[in-house]
């Protein structure tokens, strides 16, 4: 049976009255205790629920309205109810004011609390949500939106509002984000580091950043969206801003992308501003089966862990990359001694750079194309009548030489095959080679020289001892024939041009406005991050008569 | 209001409002017989009440023995039955004390020949009248009106007043209350629950010239001792301060700040900058809060009196953290519990009053500008101290505590503020 009542003049955020509604639900006599405001949302919930009672026909968003299902059929357990929810909330107002930030009511109070406040938290129920993320932004303030039920309308009119005053609006149903380490809402505790990461997805945001933490990297921030931004209605406009956002911010040294797969056309644009940004892009579009692997500095992934490893990756490569001569707008040279090291080679920076393989690889050219050439050295071509490169290094070391007059190329690739059967120290034989090298072209002519070692510690030639060789000639060792296109691709790469200020939301130390849930104000505090609560209500408390003469009365 | 014309936008119209109240340096002047300063009390048996105009059958208790008290007092009867008799016979005429430049605590029943502080804007020059405080317990404005009642407003007649008037007119000028009341706010008095340091401060300031009187060494022995008993002496003053300051604002005749809160038991009435001497009312509701051994809730009386003139200037409730000590008339009631009554009447107050400077909130100023406006938009109804009165007539005070504003009457003036500037709904 079901008793109910409304209740008037208490307002409360819907996560405060689930909490009261699940407490009492567990009393005895009770099978379910529901508690929400009587929004029209709210009243088809109760409809949906079996929960309805037309006590219900009159509730206002402003009433609380409580239902009770229950074996006993005296009215009077609804009654009994109102008190627990009345003392609840009184006890938890009281445990409030133990808060260590200060309360506002308007958000014209929590402006005069924290006049530096550069973003406001809304999770006040989706259709309040227009007004106060309005009086936000008109102040100049970025806005992030957990709460979802915002109408597309609305949600357009602030983002264009925002863009045309350079703010962000994170959301509408925005679940997480971190500006400057601090946590917005649901947010884990990521350490710094060079990757910004920009979502339109709130748990797939936060695997990524855990993913990067766990694989001893951090972020700079990490930008929520919402998960309309990437539709043909809102074309992205959060996404494009985002991504300008840490575009201008030079801390940022690699920006990983997550989100469902946009419409088309949306597509188009924010793949076109990852292009321009120009700093490496690692994009995940949910779902969306990949074919190209690469697109210049954009990177595309399958995967939340994929995402998180290559940008960890490639943050890596970009702090090396930093401390190399520049060779910029240079070509890549590969030397190999082992045949498919050269084609894995070859298939991956022709993929990188957007380049056609030929079928046919004359004189063991795997690749010879954009100025660049990746070559086999143990083709036919060059082992007719000689050892293989394998065991006599010779040919390689010439063609090392010959490198010093041939200015175009940058970056040299090379690789270093140990085990049985092979020269016993390939290392040695490099470094005399690359040494004679870089002394012909001279400082003006700087080469970066990258090196695969394939072999094991336990191999006659002591992989320790030959990468100790190759480092100390400040020859580059990677990880893997992947890893060393990476880094070359990026080393050719024109550098992005510096621009000024990052935006100040990403420059200022956080100072947050948070409006509606309490324990978002909480958990920034924590994390010593400048709040105001601002306890929300409905202007006049939902009068609309008294709103509309409030607005005219200037 | 014809001035409304002259100002733009009400936001103006406050800003000059609030001018006039930054302006005002009332200074405690004189002390004289109530019917010198207010004409109204000249003619036949007229009689000061609090808040909005009330008629006999609708006073509550207190303010119903105070006008026994003050029947006795003048002489109009001989006992309390007599005088209930004449009461009931609309042979007393009632008007407000607002309505003459005059502010009354709790009933706020004034009579002729009560003295009044004489209260001068040394500004704008306006003045303001405030009977003496008499002190705790069995006391007239609380509505006792028998026995040590009638002894004590004798002798406030005959001796205190006299004495005071002549201390004053040894001092320059009057009392300066604004730089007093700038120091006894740093010593934890907001002016309305609390009024110990200010009253000290007085005491201090007066004593030196109430020893240079003519009066007898006995009299001024009763004078000096009664000033150092009576911790709330100072309520009165400040009241007729306030008074003072917020009809300097009046003047503007424009904007939506508050410039009036009185209670009369019944109703609580507010007037507004713009809407001129107009009462917006609403019901009263009734105070909770501590009460002396043996009275309970029960015995509370509706919310009554022109003591919230205090608040509508910013001090009393809205100035809760600079007296954090009088939170226990909350109940619970701590530090954290002032802070958070101040806070959030900042949300309601549209500026800060530069000369009361607040240690204890970080010296922020206190509050100023109450604006109807904001009372209406956030649901924030002025929170106000205020001692309790029994119920019936003749008992007096029996706790203090704490009472808000009904929004009905800021509802209605935002109403009379719409039509006038034109504007529909």
């Amino acid at each position: 049976m079901l008793h109910a009542v409304l209740i008037n003049g208490i307002f409360q955020d819907s996560v405060t009255l689930m909490v009261v509604s699940r407490d009492l639900s567990a009393l005895p006599k009770v099978n379910r205790v529901s508690v929400m405001m009587g929004t029209p949302a709210n009243k088809n919930v109760f409809r949906e629920t079996g929960l309805w009672h037309a006590a219900f026909e009159v509730a206002t968003p402003n009433d609380l309205c409580l239902v009770v299902d229950s074996d006993d059929n005296d009215p009077a357990i609804a009654g009994a109810m109102a008190e627990q929810v009345k003392n609840r909330l009184a006890e938890q107002a009281r445990t409030n004011r133990k808060a260590g930030y200060p309360l506002a009511r308007t958000w014209r109070r929590a402006r005069q609390l924290l006049p530096e406040a550069n973003l406001a938290l809304i999770s006040v129920a989706g259709h309040y949500v227009i007004e106060p993320a309005r009086q936000a932004l008109e102040d100049g303030c970025n806005v992030m939106i957990f709460s979802d039920n915002v109408s597309l309308e609305h949600e357009l009119e602030l983002k264009m509002s925002a863009r045309e005053k350079g703010l962000l609006v994170m959301g509408p149903d925005c679940g997480t984000a971190i500006v400057n380490k601090a946590p917005l809402a649901f947010a884990n505790r990521v350490p710094s580091g060079p990757i910004a990461v920009v979502g339109a997805s709130g748990t797939g945001t936060q695997e990524v950043t855990c993913q990067i933490a766990r694989l001893g990297s951090g972020i700079t921030h990490a930008l929520g969206l919402g998960g309309r931004d990437l539709s043909e209605r809102i074309g992205g406009i959060s996404a494009l801003t985002a991504l300008d956002f840490v575009a201008q911010d030079s801390a940022s040294r690699v920006i990983a992308f997550v989100s469902k797969p946009p419409s088309p056309a949306v597509k188009e644009r924010i793949l076109e501003a990852m292009k321009n940004i120009g700093k490496p892009v690692v994009a995940m579009f949910l779902g969306e089966r990949v074919i190209q692997r690469n697109m210049g500095n954009i990177h595309f992934t399958q995967t939340l862990d994929e995402t998180a490893a290559l940008a960890v990756e490639l943050a890596c490569i970009d702090a090396h990359v930093s401390s190399l001569p520049d060779v910029s707008n240079s070509s890549i040279c590969g030397l190999y001694c082992g045949g498919t090291l050269a084609a894995e080679a070859a298939f991956l920076l022709a993929e990188n750079q957007g380049i056609e393989l030929d079928a046919a690889h004359p004189d063991g050219f795997m690749l010879h194309s954009g100025g660049h050439r990746i070559i086999d050295l143990g083709d036919d071509a060059y082992t007719r009548g000689r050892p293989h490169p394998m065991i006599d290094p010779t040919p390689r070391n010439d063609m090392i030489r010959a490198l010093a007059s041939d200015l175009s190329i940058g970056v040299l690739l090379l690789d270093v095959v140990l085990g049985y059967g092979g020269h016993m120290d390939p290392a040695g034989e490099i470094v005399t080679a690359v040494a004679a090298l870089r002394a012909a072209r001279g400082e003006q002519a700087p080469i970066v020289v990258i090196a695969n070692l394939t072999g094991t510690a336990d191999d006659p030639q002591d992989r320790g001892e030959q990468s100790k060789k190759l480092e100390e000639a400040g020859i580059l060792i990677a990880e893997s024939v992947r890893s060393a296109i990476l880094i070359a691709a990026r080393a050719i790469s024109a550098q992005p041009a510096q621009t000024g200020e990052a935006p100040a939301l990403l420059r200022e130390a956080p100072a947050i406005v948070n409006i509606g849930l309490r324990s978002f104000a909480d958990d920034l505090l924590a994390n010593e991050v400048k709040v105001v609560h601002e306890q929300w209500e409905p202007a006049a408390g939902g009068n609309e008569r008294m709103q509309r003469l409030l607005a005219q009365l200037n | 209001m014809e001035n409304s014309a002259l100002y733009e936008t009400l936001n103006q119209a406050n800003a000059a409002v609030i001018a006039e109240i930054k302006k005002a340096r009332p200074h405690l002047v004189d002390v004289k017989p109530a019917e010198d300063c207010i004409p109204a009390l000249r003619e036949g048996r007229t009689l000061l009440h609090a808040g909005p105009p009330i008629e006999w059958v609708d006073m509550t208790g207190p303010m119903q023995g105070a006008v026994l008290g003050a029947s006795l007092f003048e002489g109009w009867a001989k006992s309390a039955d007599e005088a209930e008799t004449l009461a009931a016979g609309g042979k007393i005429r009632f008007v407000p004390c607002h309505d003459n430049s005059a502010v009354g605590p709790m009933g706020g029943i004034t009579s002729a020949h009560m003295p009044v502080l004489v209260v001068r804007n040394a500004e704008q020059g306006n003045v303001a009248y405030c009977n003496l405080n008499e002190g705790i317990g069995k006391v007239m404005r609380f509505g006792a009106f028998e026995g040590e009642v009638q002894t004590r407003l004798a002798w406030m007649r005959d001796v205190l007043a006299p004495v005071l008037s002549e201390a004053l007119a040894r001092i320059e000028g009057g009392v300066n209350l604004t730089t007093l009341m700038a120091q006894a706010i740093t010593m934890g008095d907001e002016f309305h629950q609390r009024n110990i340091a200010a009253s000290t401060l007085l005491l201090k300031t007066l004593a030196a010239d109430i020893v240079g009187t003519a009066a007898s060494l006995e009299k001024k022995q009763e004078v000096l001792s009664f000033l150092g008993r009576t911790d709330q002496f100072f309520l009165n003053v400040a009241m007729a301060y306030c008074k003072c300051v917020m009809d300097a604002g009046a003047t503007i005749e424009a904007g939506t700040i508050v410039t009036a809160m009185a209670r009369n038991g019944r109703d609580f009435g507010i007037r507004v900058s713009g809407l001129g001497k107009r009462w917006f009312t609403a019901p009263v509701n009734t105070p909770v809060g501590l009460f002396f051994t043996g009275y309970s809730q029960d015995d509370a009386n509706p919310d009554i009196g022109d003591s919230a003139i205090t608040e509508t200037l910013g001090i009393g409730a809205a100035a809760m953290i600079a007296a954090p000590g009088v939170t226990r008339f909350l109940g619970a009631g701590g530090f954290a519990d002032a802070l958070e009554i101040s806070e959030e009447m900042r949300e309601i107050f549209i500026d800060t009053n530069p000369v009361l400077q607040i240690p204890t909130w970080d010296f922020q100023a206190a509050c100023l500008g109450l604006d109807v406006r904001r009372v209406v938009e956030t649901g924030i109804t002025p929170l106000i101290n205020t001692g309790i009165a029994h119920r019936k007539a003749g008992i007096g005070q029996v706790g203090a505590g704490i009472v808000r504003a009904p929004l009905g009457c800021f509802e209605k003036a935002l109403e009379a503020l719409a039509a006038q500037q034109g504007i529909k709904a």
